[in-house]
């Protein structure tokens, strides 16, 4: 019987005594070799292979084609197959992908407002649909994590962009569910007049007006001008703040008028300041400016769905805020 | 004959498979392999088999449900978060091999490997059916008939129903095997399950009956890569050339050369050229020509030569265990295990390491898994009161095979500072995980002093332990 090894050289030597062994590999190796040739012949036929200029081989209609739906420009689904290629099959994959969310989707909109925030499954989904819902949309002006877009420097009248914090508790346009959601949908324009509501405010009345909102909140200010200040800021022939900032400053949430009571500072920086002097010229440049600004929160009803308005809105009260 | 292969060379460099044909042996190392074989085949074919009460699952002791992300083993249930006890158990596997070789060569590819006991089921199968040696080279040879068709197919008929049994057993891992058994004949199990038993039956005849030893010789790297380990201390099955060949080579025991005197005062070694080790060998190699890289280390060689060593009346082990440095060296000792080498000691305290490790870990493992993450964006916010808020998330895994409700507390913080918004019960799915937000809010004075305190969670069943997690508090 022949022996699988028969420790026979190739013949040749080199350098006086290098020698090659003869272990020959299998003959069924040679066949596996040309089968592979013949099933990338095969595979170029059947799949797209080979570049055209402009355009490619497609491969054998029907043996490779994929099936999605896509959504056109005007919002009409419509179903496309096509030859084998990436894009179709991430297309496809997101069809089944989108599948499975809008079980969610479709419970959190068949749920009410406060049971969803009561059920933690439900939550989950919110927290991660809603955080890229949120990141995809809201965050160029709210930053990722709701921290808002403060003012600019009001003492050189540069306001800047303001975008309120939505992850601390106070709400400028009103923290209920409701309230949220119709800010989303509707979008919300800030105003607020320069030099009081007729606009005749002089310097020193400013200087009133700013140590009595100082003392609303029990900043450090001067009683006396804080007194004097009171009678400027109620009175409607002078500054007439309290058409939005109410009566007692705690701010008309339907105006979107800034509750000055309360130690949120949103958008001038009074905590900031060094002194009582710095803080009083702070608010002397915010109500010397008002507030009057064409960056306002856009209509989302026009762009996102309801549903997705609803995700959001329990994302942005529950998620972020802790609204009312 | 120099001249006549160099130009063969072009044709050498393929050659059709030469068959072998493996005589049986006995001996201690045979007895060995088929006890290995024996224990090898009753667990992997009988273990989808035992039943197991699960909650959760089908009940199955041993059980692989890729679908819920879970393996259940007896007791053991790993998640995918345990992934780390494979990458510990494949760094032991490896260095395991790697003592083991280091120590005493191949035994893995000789005792352990399934292609070397697969070989062998088939082999027994053909012994079976064909008969020893001779009968088997006989049917070869001899032109096609109704006998050979007969016990030719036979034997490939059993070899490729072990094979299926073999490809099904291994489906059966992944799903209630009772229930594959049924649907995979109603036609009614699903199309994974078709092609693994399709795709494992075809590899198993194919690797088991047909390619053998050139799965071993051609294809398998382990087989290559153990080559390396070898020392010149490492215990091989070796050939003891000088006492077989003697001065004048070995030598038939014609009369006047029967007993070792005899052949000695001749200067015969005591190989008696009876070829019994190469037909036992299932590489097919001669042994005599020392140690080459198709050895599998089977040993069989060894009980071969070891059974006509005994019948001639010579001492056993001129095929034996024994070192390439006690071989050559000029006085050889008997063979013996080389361990005191530092390689062989370093891959031993590795290995009792990760296997120490791998233990504790698996014997410390929690039915609750509870991890904090702090938001970070923002770190923290100043609340209308002047109260500052940091948020939190928390992940909460449940291990159990139940559902289990947990209660989340603070500790180095006032109790009512946790705010968890509307939820009101903490509620985990079997196997599941649940993550959400919490806030704390804490008065500026506490906020400032605050950097660091407790969460705490208790599962709401009899006997568990409170988990505590340590979290940071930013406050300004
Ligand atoms: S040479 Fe001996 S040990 Fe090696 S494979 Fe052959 S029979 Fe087994
Ligand atoms: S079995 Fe032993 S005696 Fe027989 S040929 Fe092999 S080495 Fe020599």
């Amino acid at each position: 019987m022949a022996q699988q090894s028969n420790n026979q050289t190739t013949g040749h030597v080199w350098d006086d005594d290098l020698q090659e062994f003869t272990n020959p590999l299998p003959r069924w190796w040679l066949w596996a070799f040309y089968l592979t040739i013949i099933f990338s012949v095969v595979y170029w036929l059947m799949y797209p292979a080979w570049p055209l200029g402009s355009s490619y081989t497609k491969g054998v209609n029907g043996v490779n084609s994929i099936t999605y739906v896509a959504t056109t420009k005007d919002g009409q689904q419509v179903e496309k197959t096509t030859h084998w290629n990436t894009r179709a099959e991430l297309m496809k994959e997101t069809n089944a992908a989108a599948g499975v969310q809008k079980q969610w989707l479709d419970q959190v909109a068949a749920t009410a407002y406060g049971d969803i925030a009561k059920n933690p499954d439900l939550m989950q989904f919110v927290n991660s649909a809603g955080k890229t819902l949120f990141a995809d949309n809201c965050a160029a002006c709210h930053q990722v994590g709701g921290a808002g877009h403060e003012a600019g420097n009001p003492q050189t009248n540069q306001v800047g962009f303001f975008a309120p914090n939505l992850a601390d508790d106070y709400w400028q346009w009103g923290g209920t569910y409701d309230e949220i959601s119709a800010t989303i949908t509707g979008g919300r324009t800030g105003f607020m007049p320069a030099k009081g509501l007729a606009g005749a405010l002089t310097d020193e009345q400013i200087t009133n007006v700013a140590n009595y909102v100082l003392s609303l909140s029990g900043e450090p200010h001067d009683a006396d001008k804080a007194k004097l200040g009171d009678e400027i800021f109620h009175n409607p022939a002078e500054g007439g703040c309290l058409t939005c900032h109410s009566a007692d400053g705690k701010g008309v949430p339907s105006m979107g008028g800034l509750n000055l009571t309360d130690k949120v500072w949103q958008w001038v920086d009074v905590p900031g300041q060094a002194d009582a002097a710095a803080k009083v010229d702070v608010l002397r440049a915010a109500i010397i400016g008002g507030f009057n600004h064409v960056e306002a929160m856009p209509k989302w009803g026009t762009r996102l769905k309801p549903e997705q308005i609803k995700l959001l809105t329990v994302y942005v009260h529950d998620s972020l805020g802790g609204g009312k | 004959m120099g001249q006549a292969q160099e130009n063969q060379t072009e044709e050498h460099l393929y050659q059709k498979r030469i068959p072998i044909f493996v005589r049986s042996v006995r001996g201690k190392f045979r007895n060995f392999k088929t006890g290995v074989l024996l224990l090898a085949y009753i667990v992997y074919f009988a273990l989808p088999w035992v039943p197991w009460q699960r909650a959760s699952a089908a009940d199955q002791a041993v059980l692989f449900d890729l679908v819920s992300r879970k393996f259940f083993i007896f007791n053991l249930v790993v998640y995918p978060q345990d992934i780390i006890w494979l990458a510990m158990l494949l760094f032991i596997a490896a260095t395991f091999l790697f003592f083991v070789t280091g120590l005493i060569g191949r035994a893995w590819c000789g005792f352990f490997c399934f292609q070397t006991l697969w070989t062998d089921m088939f082999m027994f199968i053909e012994h079976m059916v064909q008969g020893e040696r001779p009968a088997r080279m006989r049917l070869y040879k001899q032109p096609w008939n109704m006998e050979k068709i007969f016990k030719l197919g036979l034997s490939h008929l059993l070899m490729i129903a072990v094979a299926f049994w073999t490809g099904f057993t291994f489906a059966a891992y992944y799903t209630y095997a009772p229930e594959l058994l049924h649907d995979l004949f109603t036609g009614q199990a699903n199309q994974a399950a078709y092609v693994t038993v399709v795709v494992l039956t075809a590899t198993t005849y194919v690797a088991g009956a047909l390619a053998r030893e050139q799965i071993c010789t051609f294809i398998c790297p382990y087989a290559r890569f153990q080559g390396v380990m070898y020392e010149p201390d490492t215990l091989v099955i070796s050939y003891d050339q000088r006492r077989g060949e003697g001065q004048s080579g070995r030598a038939l025991p014609k009369p006047g050369l029967k007993t070792r005197e005899e052949r000695q005062a001749q200067g015969h070694g005591d190989c008696i050229d009876c070829g019994f080790c190469v037909q036992v060998c299932p590489v097919g190699i001669d042994i005599r020509n020392g140690l080459q890289y198709q050895c599998i280390s089977c040993a069989l060689c060894i009980d071969a030569c070891d059974n006509i060593m005994d019948s001639v009346g010579y001492p056993r082990g001129l095929i034996r265990y024994d070192s390439e440095r006690n071989l050559e060296s000029a006085n050889p000792h008997p063979p013996r295990l080389a361990w005191r080498r530092l390689k062989v000691l370093g891959y031993a305290v590795a290995l009792s390491a990760m296997i120490g490790l791998l233990i504790y870990n698996i014997g410390t493992r929690t039915d609750t898994e509870v991890r904090i993450e702090q938001v970070r964006q923002p770190l923290y916010v100043k609340l209308e009161t002047g109260a500052v808020r940091d948020r939190y998330q928390v992940h909460i895994v449940n291990k159990t095979e139940q559902e289990v409700t947990y209660q989340l507390t603070v500790r180095g913080i006032p109790e009512n500072a946790l705010d968890l918004g509307a939820v009101t019960e903490l509620r985990v799915r079997p196997g599941k995980a649940l993550k959400f937000n919490v806030k704390i809010d804490l008065p500026p004075e506490l906020a400032r002093d605050t950097h660091e305190f407790e969460f705490v969670v208790t599962p709401q069943i009899e006997g568990a332990e409170p988990i505590a997690r340590k979290a940071s508090f930013v406050g300004e």
